[in-house]
């Protein structure tokens, strides 16, 4: 590059979907790397819990499937904040992009937590602040793909999904808090969930397995923000090109 | 400043009075909503006093919604809100005003009529008494937050529903400590933290809220 190397150069998407379908590949391949380390870690190498036996092992899809969740929605109001203050269009694509992706981790989470659950505590849901907080986590994700996806014009859903997710990255503290006493003031803390006495092994295979799932979220994120730049900048002359290109 | 907010409650209250149907209609689905549930579960009354509080307030988030979509629809629809965007005032003063008209109409009406249904659910007084004060309390930082979703999904096909998906979330807290409430002075823990905390949400979201909504409303009037 002749002219001095410039990141806003990228906010532009008829820059960034070239850079975006470069760095797919890597990111599948970091994935798959970091999954393949984390399962071998997690499934052969770390020691079975004298408590929880074989079961536990879930964790390794559990945790990273939770943190994500939350990592997500925090990147998507990151977005949503850069695209209401600069006005970008990029921005609201990756917040729509990231969206499902968290919906998917949120639910995961939930639903591994349930396999994990019934044989652990004997019931597939308890109310735990944990549990509650990452159901209404959802919620939120569901409430923000509604309000895009109702919107037609591209603009107007990225700003008002922005706002919401503002909104909403406000209110999960206040939510997670009032859950949390609602949850202690009705039965007590029935679940004590902390892990400060772990196994190295099993710290380092749930650290495989979360950067795996981030790698898959970047790609998956990127892939679809592909799809959505060509969708919403059809009109213009570099997505003509870039589809016409195979043609050739 | 409060003039400004005067003149919009003023105005909101007086277009609701020629359409008290409105009114009335919202608050007899909480009535009914609430009237539904011993039918579903059952006349006894042990069970009736400890389901009190959830249905009540459920019943007051669910009523709430309902009027919600009217807070902006109807001004977006003849063109009011445009000019009060156009006008010289913040608008987030408009909408802390339509707000509080929002709550008068409907917020307001809910307490008043929520002892009466208590004693249906066998409530103890002192009960009644903090049920009536948590709905006082609660129902303006529902109004507050409403008015972020209803002028998010303002003009949108499939709004009323889209508004709850959105909204219904964000109520939690609300619905959590005003019904705690409740629950603590029956269980003879006194409500005050409850009622407290839910007096903090109502001014942190009056404070807030309308600047959201009125940020929601400029990008739907783009």
């Amino acid at each position: 590059m002749k002219d001095r190397f410039n990141l806003y150069r990228f906010a532009s998407p008829a820059t960034f979907y070239p850079l975006a379908g470069k760095a797919i590949p890597w990111f599948i391949a970091a994935s798959v790397l970091f999954g393949l380390a984390g399962l071998y870690l997690g499934m052969l190498v770390a020691p079975t819990d004298f408590q929880q036996g074989e079961g536990y092992r879930i964790i390794f899809i559990h945790v990273p499937a939770s943190w994500l969740s939350m990592f997500i929605y925090l990147i998507m109001a990151f977005w949503a904040a850069i695209g209401l203050a600069f006005n970008t269009r990029l921005s609201g694509m990756m917040a729509q992009a990231l969206a499902p992706t968290g919906a998917l981790m949120a639910f995961l989470s939930l639903w591994t937590g349930a396999l994990w659950g019934k044989p652990m505590w004997g019931t597939w849901w308890v109310w735990d602040a944990r549990l509650t907080s990452e159901l209404i986590l959802l919620f939120l994700y569901i409430g923000y793909m509604a309000l895009t996806a109702a919107i037609d014009d591209p603009r107007r859903a990225d700003k008002a999904g922005g706002l919401l997710l503002l909104v909403g990255v406000v209110n999960v503290p206040i939510i997670y808090f009032s859950v949390k006493w609602w949850n202690t003031l009705h039965q007590g803390s029935s679940v004590n969930l902390t892990k400060s006495s772990m196994a190295t092994t099993m710290l380092y295979g749930m650290l495989l397995m979360a950067l795996c799932f981030w790698m898959y979220t970047i790609a998956v994120a990127l892939m679809r923000a592909r799809t959505i730049m060509l969708e919403r900048e059809r009109h213009t002359d570099w997505v003509k090109a870039e589809l016409e290109e195979p043609a050739r | 400043m409060l003039k400004i907010i005067l003149a919009v409650v003023a105005r909101d209250l007086k277009l609701a009075m020629r359409r008290q149907a409105d009114i009335v209609s919202a608050l007899f689905f909480f009535v009914i909503v609430v009237s539904l549930f011993p039918l579903g579960i059952g006349p006894e009354p042990d069970l009736l006093r400890k389901l009190a509080p959830g249905v009540l307030w459920v019943a007051a988030l669910l009523a709430t919604m309902l009027s919600l979509p009217r807070m902006f629809a109807d001004d977006h629809r003849d063109g009011t809100l445009e000019q009060l965007a156009l006008a010289p005032h913040p608008l987030g003063l408009v909408v802390t005003g339509k707000v509080i008209a929002h709550w008068l109409v409907s917020g307001l009406p809910l307490a008043l009529i929520a002892p009466v249904l208590g004693i249906q659910f066998d409530l103890s007084s002192d009960a009644l008494v903090v049920l009536t004060g948590a709905i006082l309390l609660g129902t303006p930082a529902l109004s507050g937050i409403g008015a972020i979703g209803a002028a998010l999904t303002l003009g949108l096909r499939g709004g009323g529903v889209l508004l709850s998906l959105l909204v219904l979330p964000l109520y939690i807290p609300v619905l959590i400590f005003g019904a705690g409430a409740v629950d603590a002075t029956v269980s003879g823990l006194g409500g005050e933290g409850h009622l407290s905390l839910l007096a903090a949400m109502t001014f942190a979201s009056l404070g807030f809220a309308p600047w959201a909504s009125a940020a929601a409303l400029k990008i739907a009037l783009e």
